[in-house]
């Protein structure tokens, strides 16, 4: 398996990061030097190995009571942008009429 | 005022004294501040604080009365950036985090203040924890303290410089593959990675969340332990961490008799003994073996047989949840935001130039390995060979074997800039990351020099039973004396 | 329809999104709480801060349980979280924590009624799986902007996937109609399309007749309302029909539902197919729930609806009609029991909270167990008209009384003058009256003209203010014209 120009920009993509079209190049080489070191997995006999998960420890639940993690400091303090308590982004240019209509954006 | 000499002794020592009045509130913290200031900065400095907070130390150290805990009354304690503290920026060596100041502390920092420590500092580190010399921080590059020309290791380069050259006993640091480890040991100072579990990662900032775990530097093993002591146990904040008791890890710290490791199988793994390492790194393993053996511990070698995959695994593993992690840096609640073409554009924009070449470079891997198509070949595949490593250490502890010596890393501390393609430094974790797969608690001790530069030797130990991996770090420390440093 | 359809079946799927009623989030001990001012129920977990980690909220996994048993699926001692990743501002980490391979629970159906043959005709149950909501994007409050309010961001839903047996637009109904019920029963949640604590999307494909393989799909989103499904349903299947007759293809895409228009059209395109890129959530170790402790929620089950419609048939032998309206809600189900056995007649306590109480309950408000006659004096009131010693109009007068005051039924009908009077003599007296003071119609009625009778027993009625005994009043004035 190696990594073409297409592979690079499909998950740069997916990864929502910009890149410049020679640091897509140079990635192309660097993606595929470090994943020539991963082919040895393909060799090894996993026939011993569950992939089931691990249930020995199990998992704590919390009571249903509120308690918040306080926040020392306002979200305005840290937020980019926010206006009536809202957080602000670039308006959407791929959303429907109705909210929740999104293309993007899950039930 | 300052006392040097308080760096020299025992945290727990000086801790004692300020708690019982013997010794000022603020006299380890102010000896600390003078030190940071001698070593740090400056283009002599080592460039290992990225953010201090003398005067809230200082406030902090005269307020507090340890009502309980007073195990370490006035410590003061430097913090890697990835660890959430309410006073100084948690940026994680990043661009994408620069300038924010975390809302809400991590849980190891509360407990560290609970028990009367200050925290006077924030250390560099490589970006989100991805690398192995401190090269990768946004923030520029964290020297080693014996020799500028070369790296401290990292990721906790910083924190490790810092306890290295002297400025705290104790600091905070953390684990994905080696990054207390391999620091420690290029540094001579005393790094331990507890059980996966052990130590709340509330407020640790995520790399990957499967092989996270807050670490401890100490100058000696009892600071480490003592460190360990207080930031251990379970949290209900972090549902991966477990309700196991917290060992007595300092317990031997006193045992002074002459086999005091009577009983103790050291298994030798012989996998991280290849033919290709440094003869002189191996002579000081084996003089380390030999003290263990006059120590009462009976030392044969074992075998891990795949550990050779660990790199493999690690390198699919570890960017693949990073890719997921780091996600949540999309410009929009917090830290950086480029504005560019709409939506999409401001998250490329905000993305590309908030990340560095290393983490960018771990991202594009991690989606990779996690698209489809190529999940079961990389990620899957991955998870199971994982499995096969975490039962190596399984069956070797299950046949008796209490604790395993090992080199801590390949080499010594490299210059800087001299590796340059990225597997050469991911294989600087090679005998490393084994701990974070499996999970289980190991530590980095030094045990000698070669060509002046500081060797780390490894302990390893099965889950939970840190307190036996100290026990034999205690009696190594006690029997090398002054040859851990020469 | 039929014409554009002719030779075409059409195949479904719904997955459905419900709400879970608990205090506090999923993985965040914030406030689940709706209507608040934006992003105040958020804390550290809800914004996906640097650092913060999710904690499973015990009571989301036990509501999620009790509608799976409800919806008779098998529910696994273990399961496993796991992250689906797509960037959108209102899902704070990038990523969702939903379960993917190993959900909770996976395998149960729901019977919507009975084939010609008898047999029940059953939807079946694919999986239900526990996730975190997003939060709101709000497109229209800030020129150039959206506006992200996360408080919604980690509330509890449970996602119920069907098999593809849905065959029509009225099946979908009866399905989702069904399902909320159950829903409703098993009190997991508020479940109302209308303020989106249910969700619906549609997957629909269209195949000829006879054809085993499935047509390519598409899904319907947006949908706030049932008839909304069933409308779109309708129209999209048109649709795809048309495409297919025309020789044309499917293209597997997503479809908005427009309710304002009533119209079906695609979503924009997409910038490419989705990669949601699952892996098992490392931040939470499997959940591991005992054989023991899910036997428990089964048998700490209410009783579902459609034992429930049953045992209302056999044991009070009351009509289909009247059992699918008493059995609606919970609530009006355990009113109904109770006024049955405090009445000691079923039939009567039906007719009852069917008409007078339910009327009464729209007029208030509220809900049927708020209503203030309580069911010791409903039952009463209906042993009284029982026994004949209230009319059914003097019933429904008293009924009224006691709506706004605390007093024992027995006690207005004498207060009132409301007990009915069946002394002959005084139903004489006033039958003689009436006689006189309308002689034209006396005359006629005693000349044979039986059909008057009705308008004379009124009268009778009207002169006694009610309180006269129908039944014996016809029966004395029928014995003037033997």
């Amino acid at each position: 398996m190696s990594v073409s120009e297409q592979d690079v920009r499909h998950v740069a993509a997916l990864a929502r990061l910009g890149l410049a079209d020679d640091r897509v190049q140079s990635l192309v080489g660097e993606l595929n030097g470090i994943l020539a070191h991963m082919d040895v997995l393909q060799q090894v006999d996993i026939g011993g190995a569950s992939l089931d998960p691990d249930a020995t420890q199990g998992m704590r639940m919390r009571d249903d009571v509120p308690n918040p993690i306080a926040l020392h400091r306002a979200r305005e303090e840290f937020a980019p942008s926010m206006r009536d308590g809202f957080f602000l982004v670039p308006r959407l240019s791929t959303h429907g009429t109705a909210e929740g209509a999104d293309d993007e954006g899950e039930g | 005022m300052s006392d040097a000499s308080l760096l020299s002794r025992p945290v727990a020592d000086v801790a004692a004294d300020i708690a019982a009045g013997r010794l000022s509130p603020d006299a380890a913290l102010e000896a600390s501040l003078a030190a940071s200031d001698r070593v740090n900065a400056g283009p002599g400095g080592l460039n290992a604080v990225l953010y201090s907070d003398a005067e809230g130390a200082r406030t902090d150290v005269q307020r507090s009365s340890h009502p309980g805990s007073s195990l370490l009354a006035g410590i003061p304690v430097a913090i890697k950036d990835n660890i959430a503290t309410l006073r100084m920026p948690t940026s994680c060596g990043s661009k994408i985090l620069e300038g924010y100041v975390s809302p809400f502390e991590a849980t190891v920092i509360a407990r560290l203040r609970a028990a009367g420590a200050v925290l006077p500092m924030k250390t560099n580190m490589d970006e989100f924890a991805m690398g192995s010399s401190t090269e990768n921080s946004a923030y520029g590059v964290t020297k080693h303290p014996l020799d500028h020309t070369r790296v401290p290791g990292g990721s906790s380069g910083g924190s490790a410089a810092i306890v290295a050259a002297g400025v705290t006993r104790i600091a905070l640091g953390s684990e994905t593959g080696g990054s207390v480890r391999q620091p420690a040991a290029f540094c001579g100072i005393v790094g331990v990675k507890p059980t996966y579990g052990r130590v709340s990662r509330h407020g640790l900032v995520a790399f990957a969340s499967s092989l996270d775990q807050v670490g401890v530097f100490g100058q000696s093993v009892d600071d480490a332990a003592l460190g360990l002591q207080v930031v251990a146990g379970a949290d209900a904040l972090d549902s991966t961490t477990v309700d196991v008791p917290v060992g007595a890890y300092r317990a031997a710290r006193n045992d002074a008799t002459a086999q005091p490791l009577a009983g103790v199988v050291v298994g030798r793994p012989v996998e991280y003994f290849p033919d290709s390492l440094d003869p002189r790194m191996c002579s000081l393993l084996d003089r380390s073996a030999d003290h263990l053996r006059s120590l009462g511990a009976e030392v044969r070698d074992v075998s891990l047989p795949h550990t050779s995959l660990a790199i493999p695994v690690y390198y699919i593993v570890a960017p693949a949840e990073a890719s997921s992690n780091l996600a949540r840096f999309d410009g929009v609640r917090y830290g950086l935001r480029v504005e560019g073409d709409g939506l999409l554009g401001m998250y490329e924009a905000t993305r590309s130039q908030g990340f560095g070449p290393e983490v960018t470079r771990r991202i594009l891997l991690g989606t990779y390995v996690l698209s489809a198509g190529y999940y079961d070949a990389y990620y899957k595949r991955a998870m199971a060979v994982r499995r096969l490593i975490a039962a190596d250490f399984t069956k070797v502890f299950a046949s008796g074997v209490h604790v395993l010596l090992a080199p801590t890393t390949p080499s010594t501390a490299f210059v800087a800039g001299s590796r340059k393609d990225p597997y050469e430094m991911y294989m600087s974790d090679i005998f490393t990351a084994t701990a974070n797969l499996a999970g289980v608690p190991a530590m980095s001790q030094p045990i000698g020099r070669i060509d002046g530069l500081p060797v780390g030797g490894q302990l390893l130990a099965s889950h939970f039973d840190e307190a036996t991996m100290f026990r034999v770090a205690y009696a190594l420390e006690r029997a090398l004396g002054s040859e851990a440093h020469t | 329809m039929s014409t554009v359809t002719d030779g075409y079946e059409m195949v479904i799927g719904l997955e459905v999104h419900c709400q879970l009623k608990t205090r506090t989030k999923l993985f965040s001990a914030a406030s689940a709480q709706f209507g608040d001012a934006p992003n105040v129920n958020t804390d550290a977990v809800c914004l996906g801060l640097p650092g913060a980690l999710p904690v499973l909220n015990r009571e989301a996994i036990t509501l999620a349980t009790r509608a799976a048993l409800g919806l008779g699926c098998t529910v696994h001692e273990v399961s496993v979280f796991a992250r689906k990743h797509y960037f959108y501002p209102d899902l704070p980490k990038g990523y969702q924590i939903s379960q993917f391979d190993r959900p909770l629970a996976t395998g149960g159906k729901v019977v919507i009624g009975t084939h010609a043959d008898g047999l029940e005709k059953a939807i079946g149950i694919t999986r239900v799986h526990v996730e975190e909501d997003a939060g709101k994007s709000v497109h229209d409050r800030f020129v150039g902007f959206s506006a992200i309010d996360l408080n919604r961001a980690g509330t509890p839903l449970i996602e119920i996937v069907s098999e593809p047996d849905i065959r029509s637009a009225a099946e979908a109904g009866l399905y989702l109609r069904e399902l909320k019920q159950i829903i409703e029963y098993t009190d997991v949640s508020d479940a109302s399309m209308e303020e989106g604590s249910l969700r619906v999307d549609v997957n629909i494909s269209a195949r000829p007749v006879g054809q085993v393989e499935f047509g390519t799909r598409t899904e319907i989103k947006n949908l706030n309302s049932f008839s909304g499904v069933e409308r779109s349903i309708e129209l999209e299947f048109a649709r795809q029909c048309g495409v297919l007759r025309a020789g044309g293809v499917i293209e597997q895409r997503t479809m908005l539902w427009d309710g304002h228009k009533g119209e079906v059209r695609p979503a924009r395109a997409k910038e490419g197919s989705h990669d949601y890129r699952y892996f098992p959530e490392p931040d939470l170790p499997p959940l591991v729930l005992g054989a023991e402790w899910i036997e428990e929620q089964r048998s700490g089950l209410a009783e579902l609806p459609a034992a429930r419609r049953a045992r209302f048939v056999s044991q009070y032998g009351l009509s289909k009609h009247d059992v699918e309206q008493l059995t609606s809600t919970v609530a009006l189900a355990d009113r109904f029991e109770a006024v049955a056995t405090a009445s000691g007649n079923a039939k009567r306590a039906a007719n009852w909270m069917l008409g007078v109480v339910l009327a009464a309950v729209k007029v208030q408000g509220g809900d049927v167990t708020s209503h203030p006659v309580s069911v010791e004096r409903l039952g009463a009131l209906i042993k009284l008209e029982e026994a004949g010693a209230v009319s059914n109009t003097a019933a429904k007068q008293i009924f009224a009384i006691l709506e706004s005051e605390d007093a024992e039924p027995g006690a207005i009908a004498e207060r009132e003058s409301l007990l009915q009077v069946s002394d002959d003599s005084a139903l004489v007296a006033w039958i003689d009256e009436v006689l006189a003071e309308m002689p034209d119609e006396a005359a006629r009625f005693l000349g044979g003209e039986k059909k008057l009778q009705g308008v004379l027993v009124g009268a009778v009625m009207k002169k006694s203010k009610g309180s006269a005994d129908p039944k014996k009043v016809n029966g004395l004035l029928g014995k003037r014209v033997e």
